[in-house]
């Protein structure tokens, strides 16, 4: 109080930042507002990448050749593909995979899951079959070993078996030039690309 | 003739709507024990599920939370410890599953932010308080010459002297 007067205008300049005060509070939660826009709280990171793939092993298809075990997962680059014949957007990408046949890029392996075999067939029967193996996973069992907790989901398997990369939802074009056909080429040539 | 047939179908409704909700209250078959049932139980409501996110797998009717459901009472009835159960499903799908989060480096905040933002807040206002002299001892500041003169005329003391 040796200066009442200096005082009283040091604190007068303090009060006159009090209205940006609702200003800063407006500004940072509008940022984790703005920040939130872009995350995608559905899709949950998966804990299994950079793992090995899991010990499973799943029959075929009723009236087709090869099921799908760990063992067919090593060797070469390859796709494995969660669907389902009750899966609605498993229709949507799945020309895409139709054309991954077709072209040879990389084999596609399908995991049948909790679905029932002659609803798989038919459904194979009417949209074209592109998978190489088929496994059939009736109880869904093998899909919770994946971390699986929708269909479709789709993961990129390395040459050694190491799971490298899982997609959730459909494989759309953009997906599949923009990620995991550079993700492919990566790995066959020896690089360790991370998702 | 009329009120049986109302009757009638009264109880049609009756049975109908009955059987509605027997169906919608299907239950999973709980263990035989009922202790391992009572820890399952306690494990399920740790548990999130993945599809009706913020809901514990105990209260989701979602076709894969019965699967896990189901999952932690067989790994219970294998043998396991509830500690042991609780990370077989977060080995297979993260840390996310828990409804708790544990305390890890990358948690920290998340567990100790409310305590360091309250102490934050003690601090702050004993501080504006200390400024302040406090909230009894508050000095006032004395008026000036000027402002004295200006009170009394206010107060008509200058028309009585």
């Amino acid at each position: 109080m040796s200066n009442p007067i200096a005082e009283q205008g040091s604190r007068r300049h303090w009060l006159r930042l009090v209205p940006l005060v609702p200003l800063v509070i407006a500004l940072v939660i509008g940022g984790f507002l703005f920040a939130g826009l872009n995350l995608r709280p559905k899709e949950i990171p998966s804990v299994l990448i950079g793992k090995a793939v899991p010990d499973f092993e799943l029959p075929p298809l009723p009236g087709r050749p090869r099921g799908l075990t760990t063992a067919d997962l090593k060797g070469e680059v390859s796709l494995v593909n969660v669907f389902a014949s009750w899966c609605v957007s498993c229709r949507a990408e799945h020309p895409l995979f139709m054309k991954l046949q077709a072209s040879g890029v990389v084999p596609v392996h399908g995991l049948n899951y909790k679905d029932e075999g002659s609803a798989a067939m038919g459904w194979l029967r009417r949209h074209g079959d592109p998978y190489d193996r088929v496994g059939a996973d009736l109880k869904g069992r093998v899909g919770i070993d994946w971390g699986v907790y929708g269909v479709p989901e789709t993961f990129l398997v390395s040459a050694e078996g190491r799971i490298v990369c899982k997609h959730i939802g459909p494989i759309m074009q953009r997906d599949l030039d923009d990620k995991l056909l550079p993700f492919i080429k990566a790995l066959r040539e020896g690089g360790t690309p991370q998702c | 003739m009329l009120r049986a047939s109302i009757r009638f179908a009264l109880l049609v409704l009756c049975i109908a709507g009955w059987s509605v909700s027997a169906l919608s209250v299907a239950v999973d078959r709980p263990l035989e024990d009922p202790a391992q049932e009572a820890r399952a139980r306690a494990n399920h409501k740790q548990l999130r599920c993945l599809v009706c996110q913020n809901q514990s797998i105990e209260d989701s009717n979602a076709t894969l939370a019965r699967d896990l459901r189901l999952l932690v009472r067989d790994r219970i009835l294998a043998g396991d410890t509830d500690q042991a159960a609780i990370r077989y499903i977060v080995e297979r799908y993260g840390d996310w599953v828990l409804l708790k989060p544990p305390v890890k480096a990358g948690t920290i905040f998340l567990w100790a932010g409310p305590a360091v933002i309250l102490m934050l807040a003690i601090v702050l206002i004993a501080l504006w308080y200390r400024r302040r002299g406090g909230p009894a001892g508050r000095t006032v500041e004395p008026l000036s010459l000027d402002e004295q003169n200006r009170l009394k005329d206010l107060l008509g003391d200058g028309d009585r002297s």
